[in-house]
């Protein structure tokens, strides 16, 4: 079977060499190299735009067909102090002819736009790299406030790269002198100048990016207009300029993706986008209760962009009243959610309890960051998996589900609407800040793919007492999902009172009856026990004695690592666990089918801890704690190891 | 009886006659004996029928503290939740379903301690609830603790030497807090009461009762002063909207406001000063002079304290803006087509 890539615009634009979408070829006689991969790093000041740049590029590469992975990477302070190492923000794309898995570990090229990107970045760069620096910002102040004595540029240090001297800055503002622009606003646009350079190394469409300048810069067509002219001074620049010697070309994926109608999605929008999706395929109304925190705030900023899909979302004064208003609004028949962080699931777990005991359907999203307490808001771990587990007060069993990369996230979120809805429970998605705000091609789903989530309410008595009468009982349950009736408000007949006190079997009224409340505590758990979630895959060609078990966003490292080991003959088994709570009925056997069962995690071993105590497995740990995904060389190392070992 | 309020024509009305015997749950009520919630639920129950909505488009929510158990030995919907967060859970039922006739059962604990972040913000949004909150200047589900509206110096088990910190009055606070409606009463005023959750029932956005309630076993007798038919003449100052404000025997105290400095005092009415007396204004725009008549009452002897509504007025209502956000998006955007959003404006197409 042939494939193409070809896109809907390219029809309507068919003589323009500027096709959305289409490779722009230089027009120049330089040389043009083929490359399967490419890292790139942009890398500046947190206020000089490099997620914008390194967003822009990636919405380009997408759009030619690339596979693509994004590592986004900034300081929580919004404006940390200018030319600091702390204030540097960076932006990693990883794009392919081929499918790949991860943001990438090192940059073959980085983007520098003064000394401090260079020093903060220079160190995950191979030898042979290309190095673009914006030389009008290697002043000798500059350089010395991140400890730079004799300017790197010169001074010999980074003669093993292949490093491009660019005046960025001068040449920017020069392009834009027609302009009626100020030295400052002329230099505020440097960053598209770097991405047209850029741009123009690897052949990416530019058209998708001067209409998104236009209109992002609508009201303002003088900005949109010089942003459009820095870009395109860039591409010129690489064009004719003898330092830029060579340009390179990385074919589309044309093989790595099934047929069908593809975007590139961050881990946040795909995730709003399945619990929209969820709502309409339950025909509920979405609630969502919130409080911003990072990294989970964009899921509330998009889901409030969308209210004639009848989403309600509703900014809380605090991380319990974000909860507490979901819960109020999954008792009135709304599919309600609540989006968070670690230390924003600390504050709900009170409430978490409360939905566990009501039963009631209920979604609890926790992006997770570092921790303890306010840790690292920006960056990435995996360390609330025990919270979700075993964050509450009593016996409160939650199931978990897990997303494994950016696009999953939409996938995950119907998996989990559809465990609350079946099974009346508040559910966690654990998503982190590395799924969140990276980015990978996504193949868009017919709406007619997704999953039926259809639910019932009660409508009437669901009970016979002795005398024959008819009664509703909020607690009788139904007995292979062992689900309570969802009665909401405005039914008639069905009045009833609901609590956090514990509650009599069938009736629901109070009850301090030692033995109803073993009763209620062994049923809440058997019903989470009892939830239905597919076999766990087992990925294992060659009969390997060593199973790789993952969790969460650790899919795309592991992957890749457990790729290299194949290439290089190395026979290793992969599993990646969605539901962490109930596990897989299969997966203590699949663990009993290895010799060594190795689980990387971005904590200090929580689901090596799980698995242990469940399936007297030996698991080892290996575990990453330092804010960045695991990188796949590393991975595969240790695999190495543990399969030697 | 006539609605006024326009939000209470989105919650379907009873088909037939209630009586107070259908708001009575199956359920023990398992207050202690002589506490005085059994009044208010009395009272509430008593009420209901006269309000006339569809006894399952009404839910009760409440937090934890003994006026909490409150849902329970009401035969509507009801939702018995965790300790201050009844308003933050009320919120979201209230803003998702317009339909229903929310009311939030609450403490002076649970109310004004734990969860008095979420009293504040509902009171701010002015989402349609209507909060009871039963004041009796104790905690008594823990056992006797001096409480957030205690006077200083009460000698409690946790505090055997006195507590130290000033009350909130929380008529005070909820002004504070932009609140549009705010009345006081006492649960032992079964007509006071009832006219009260009438008015309070009637009001589009929050409305704030607090309901001086005894605990007899805690803080036994904490409102006699307003309750003896002797002292509560000279202690009580009863407020009705469009008339002088005039207390004790045969009206001879009035309420004046200083000319000099704008605060309101209490005063013997003579023949000189009588038309001085302030009248009544509970729809006032300024909520100044409800505040400065909720400071009129001495926090220690309870003197001069006002009760019956002290502010009604109308402003945006937090559920309804709300509502009218989604219309309009459905105008500006049409309804939301889900395959378009999927879509987005960014995509391309790999052909097998």
């Amino acid at each position: 079977m042939t494939s193409q890539v070809s896109s809907p615009a390219e029809q309507t634009d068919g003589a323009d060499e500027t096709v959305v979408g289409a490779q722009r070829k230089p027009v120049g006689t330089k040389d043009v190299r083929r490359l399967d991969r490419v890292i790139i790093r942009f890398a500046g000041d947190s206020g000089d735009g490099m997620q914008l740049t390194g967003d822009r590029f990636t919405s380009e590469t997408a759009s030619f067909g690339n596979d693509l992975s994004t590592l986004p990477n900034f300081p929580a302070e919004i404006r940390a102090p200018a030319g600091t190492l702390p204030g540097v923000s960076s932006f990693q794309l990883h794009f392919a002819d081929h499918d790949i898995l991860t943001p990438g570990d090192a940059p073959n090229v980085l983007v520098a736009m003064n000394p401090a990107a260079l020093k903060a970045n220079v160190g995950d760069l191979p030898r042979g790299a290309e190095i673009i620096v914006n030389t009008d910002e290697f002043t000798k102040r500059a350089m010395q406030k991140v400890g730079y004595d004799t300017s790197p540029l010169d001074d010999g240090s980074l003669d093993g790269y292949r490093l491009h001297p660019v005046p960025l800055t001068t040449l920017t503002v020069e392009a834009l002198k027609e302009f009626d622009l100020s030295r400052k606003e002329a230099e505020r646009s440097k960053n598209m100048f770097a991405l047209g350079l850029l741009s123009w190394m690897y052949h990416r469409p530019t058209e998708g990016t001067e209409k998104f300048l236009k209109s992002k810069f609508a009201k303002k067509p003088d900005i949109a207009e010089a942003n459009i002219a820095a870009y395109r001074a860039g591409w010129n620049f690489g064009e004719t300029t003898e330092d830029f010697a060579v340009s390179y070309e990385v074919a589309p994926a044309a093989t790595a993706f099934p047929p069908g109608t593809y975007r590139n999605i961050s881990g946040n929008l795909s995730l709003a986008y399945g619990l929209i999706a969820a709502s309409r395929q339950a025909d509920l109304p979405l609630f969502l209760g919130s409080y911003p925190i990072t990294p989970a705030s964009d899921i509330l900023h998009e889901l409030s962009r969308h209210k004639n899909f009848g989403v309600r979302t509703f900014q809380a004064e605090d991380e319990i009243a974000g909860i507490g208003a979901a819960l109020g609004a999954a008792f009135g028949g709304s599919l309600a959610v609540t989006t968070t962080s670690g230390p924003g699931v600390a504050l709900k777990s009170e409430t978490i309890g409360l939905a566990v005991s009501l039963e009631l359907p209920l979604l609890v999203v926790d992006i997770q960051r570092g921790g303890p307490s306010t840790g690292l808001p920006t960056k990435t771990e995996q360390a609330d998996l025990l919270q979700a587990m075993y964050g509450r007060n009593g016996e409160a069993p939650v199931p978990v589900v897990a997303p494994r990369t950016p696009a999953d996230c939409f996938d995950a979120a119907l998996e989990a609407a559809r465990i609350a809805l079946t099974y009346r429970t508040p559910v966690f998605l654990l998503s982190d800040g590395y799924l969140a705000n990276g980015s990978e091609p996504w193949r868009i789903p017919e709406t007619d793919e997704l999953p039926d989530l259809a639910v019932r309410f009660a409508q009437g008595p669901n009970h016979t007492l002795d005398d024959g009468t008819e009664v509703f009982w909020p607690y009788k349950r139904d007995p292979h999902t062992l689900a309570r009736p969802w009665a909401v408000p405005g039914t008639p007949g069905l009045e009833h009172r609901i609590g956090g006190i514990e509650k009599q079997d069938g009736t629901g009224n109070i009850s301090y009856d030692p033995a109803n409340h073993d009763f209620m505590v062994r049923t809440r758990q058997a019903k989470v026990d009892g939830i239905a979630v597919p076999d766990l895959e087992v990925d294992d060609p060659d009969g390997a004695r060593t199973l790789v078990l993952g969790w969460g966003s650790t899919y795309g490292p592991i992957t890749a690592a457990v790729r290299r080991l194949r290439t290089a003959g190395e026979p290793v088994a992969q599993a990646h666990l969605r539901h962490l709570n109930p596990f897989p009925a299969n997966l203590g056997a699949v663990l009993k089918r290895y010799d060594k069962v190795v689980v990387p995690e971005m904590n200090l071993g929580q689901l090596a801890t799980l698995i242990r105590a469940k399936y007297l497995v030996d698991a080892q740990s290996y575990n990453q704690v330092n804010g960045m995904p695991f990188k796949a060389e590393q991975l595969a190392t240790v695999l190495k190891e543990a399969i030697d070992g | 009886m006539a609605d006024t309020n326009a939000l209470l024509q989105l919650v379907p009305r009873a088909e037939g006659k209630q009586s107070m015997k259908d708001f009575k749950s199956d359920q023990e009520v398992r207050w202690c004996p002589g506490c005085g919630d059994y009044a208010v639920l009395a009272a509430v129950q008593g009420f209901m029928p006269q309000l006339g909505l569809a006894k399952e488009n009404i839910v009760f929510v409440s937090g934890i503290g003994c006026s909490s158990r409150f849902p329970y030995y009401m035969n509507t919907y009801g939702m018995h939740s965790i300790h201050g967060r009844a308003p933050a859970i009320a919120t979201g039922l209230a803003a998702s379903r317009r339909d229903l006739s929310v009311w939030v059962v609450t403490g002076d604990g649970d109310a004004l301690s734990i969860g008095g972040n979420h009293l504040v913000h509902a009171l701010r949004r002015n989402v349609n609830l209507k909060i009871l909150l039963f004041n009796n200047r104790i905690y008594g589900l823990t056992k006797g603790q001096y409480s957030p509206t205690s006077e200083v110096g009460k000698i409690t088990k946790s505090t055997p030497m006195g507590s130290l910190d000033a009350p909130f009055n929380p008529v005070s606070l909820a002004l504070g807090a932009e609140a549009s409606f705010v009345a006081r009463t006492v649960d032992s005023d079964r007509k006071h009461l009832t006219e009260v959750l009438r008015q309070a029932a009637e009001h589009p956005g929050t409305a704030l009762i607090e309901i001086y309630q005894n605990c007899n076993i805690f803080n036994d007798g904490a409102f006699d002063v307003l309750k003896d038919r002797e002292r509560a003449e000279e202690a009580v100052i009863r407020l009705e909207h469009g008339q002088p404000i005039r207390f004790g025997a045969d009206g001879a105290k009035g309420v004046v406001r200083d000319p000099r400095t704008g605060d309101l005092e209490v005063v013997a009415v003579t023949a000189d000063n009588e038309g001085d007396v302030l009248v009544h204004d509970a729809h006032a725009a300024s909520p100044t002079t409800a505040f400065a008549l909720s400071r009129l009452a001495d926090p220690d002897t309870l003197h001069h304290t006002p009760i019956g509504v002290l502010r009604s007025v109308e402003r945006p209502v937090y559920d309804t803006l709300m509502s009218e956000q989604l219309d309009t998006a459905v105008e500006q955007n049409g309804k939301g087509d889900l395959a378009a959003l999927l879509a987005g404006n960014d995509t391309w197409t790999v052909v097998g």
